[in-house]
């Protein structure tokens, strides 16, 4: 008896497509069949095997990106019931259906729910999001950091570039040129590693230019939907008090190297 | 060199709200106020005002100039959000929103308010208790200018936070909260004076 009522439990999906990055998206819906412990990257996988829509239309199978499946790459990251987050953690059992899949609008959409994450990667560029240890000689080791410090920036290390927090703030869309929290929060982790603080001047002077840190609108999105639970928001007033110091050291000058 | 020049806009618009607009949005409130106390300590007031020295030049370098430049850049600033309250109802994302709209109807608020008042002084009329009994004579401008003065209020106080965020004042989560404990006492606080002083004139 179980399992004939489990037999006839379903799952509805209803997903946005759009077969071209210029080409308007449409929605299609896709009934499957409730297996235990599903998420969402098992159902799209399962769609894939028969795409075929609940008017029995035979369609494509849909895209998405997906990588490592255990929410710590930020491939899989789409909007899901109107909040951007990870597919591969997102498990049906929590889902309200139908479940509605849609990509991530603040990227520009390759296809379906695959979106172009590089304004991050070259957000990270521009901050200069490493810590240059290259030279043409050894420099020997650097300086130790401190265990409780080291504890606090791991939190921060957390960062996958996922996107959810792009995707949450108000101020970053079309008619903006905001970076977004993300490698602003970078910034910070950066400047607190004993070598890294050796660049922090130049990381700062790059986030008070033009779609930068000083963009940020305080609505606090950012800190609420971050799924690995950074503290965007703490790392952005910490930014701002740094860039205050910061400006007056540009603008009145500073013995300070 | 129109480049990088966000960042020093966005502080100079933050300071700006605080120093001046928002200390002569207070002293302008507490004159207000003395309405309360009666039409001829309302009047002296208003006349020791009119004592004050190059006051043209006070006018514009402390009220019209930073309100222009914190007008304009603020309109900018709300175009360029696009608000998402239906996906995100989080309570920050609330007062981000309501920022914007609190401004917009400040900005509507004081170009009428600066008409009806300021501008007629100049053009002759007598600026007194009567003129504002005169005005509150209409209650449909009595809700105007409850609404104004509130947005105005709720903006000064809800800017205030983010003054203190912008400029790295408040850096913890439990800092930043205990400031949004005190931008509110600050709203209602304010909010009472102003809306008592409105109902004196009535």
């Amino acid at each position: 008896m179980v399992e004939t009522k489990s037999e006839t439990k379903t799952v509805r999906f209803i997903i946005t497509r759009q077969d071209t990055p210029d080409s308007a998206p449409y929605d299609e819906e896709f009934e499957l069949a409730y297996r235990p412990n599903m998420n969402v990257i098992s159902a799209l996988m399962e769609i894939r095997r028969n795409p075929v829509t609940v008017q029995g239309k035979h369609t494509t199978a849909i895209a998405w990106d997906m990588n490592c499946l255990e929410e710590v790459c930020g491939a899989c990251s789409m909007v899901i019931n109107g909040k951007p987050r990870q597919s591969c953690t997102a498990l049906i059992d929590q889902l309200e259906q139908p479940v509605r899949l849609a990509p991530m609008r603040t990227f520009p959409v390759v296809r379906d729910l695959q979106v172009d994450r590089s304004r991050m990667f070259d957000s990270l560029k521009k901050v200069k999001a490493w810590i240059p240890i290259d030279g043409t000689y050894n420099l020997g080791p650097g300086p130790r950091m401190p265990e409780k410090k080291r504890q606090w920036a791991y939190e921060l290390s957390k960062c996958m570039t996922c996107g959810v927090c792009l995707e949450a703030c108000p101020n970053v869309n079309s008619n903006s040129n905001f970076m977004g929290p993300q490698p602003l929060s970078q910034v910070r982790l950066f400047n607190a590693h004993p070598t890294g603080a050796m660049n922090k001047a130049e990381r700062l002077n790059t986030i008070m230019s033009d779609g930068g840190l000083a963009n940020c609108g305080n609505s606090q999105n950012c800190v609420q939907s971050c799924p690995k639970g950074i503290p965007l928001t703490t790392s952005i007033a910490a930014l701002n008090r740094d860039t205050a110091i910061q400006q007056f050291r540009n603008f009145f000058g500073s013995d300070e190297v | 060199m129109a480049k990088n020049r966000e960042f020093g806009n966005r502080r100079l618009h933050s300071l700006l709200g605080v120093i001046p607009i928002g200390l002569f949005l207070i002293f302008h409130l507490s004159v207000n106020f003395m309405a309360t106390k009666g039409e001829e300590t309302f009047n002296g007031a208003v006349h020791l005002i009119e004592y004050t020295p190059v006051k043209l030049l006070v006018e514009w370098v402390v009220i019209y100039l930073p309100i222009i430049f914190h007008a304009v850049y603020g309109i900018y600033i709300a175009f360029t959000a696009k608000n998402n309250l239906g996906r995100f109802s989080f309570f920050r994302n609330w007062m981000f929103m309501l920022q914007r709209l609190t401004g917009i109807i400040t900005l509507i608020f004081l170009v009428w308010h600066i008409w009806e008042t300021r501008v007629q002084a100049a053009m002759g009329a007598e600026v007194d208790f009567d003129m504002m009994a005169e005005i509150f004579s209409n209650p449909f401008m009595i809700v105007f200018y409850i609404v104004g003065i509130i947005s105005a209020i709720f903006h000064f106080a809800n800017g205030l936070w983010s003054f203190a965020v912008s400029w790295g004042l408040t850096v913890s989560p439990k800092s930043q909260k205990i400031m949004t404990y005190f931008t509110l006492i600050v709203f209602v606080l304010l909010s009472y004076i102003g809306v008592s002083a409105i109902f004196a004139f009535v």
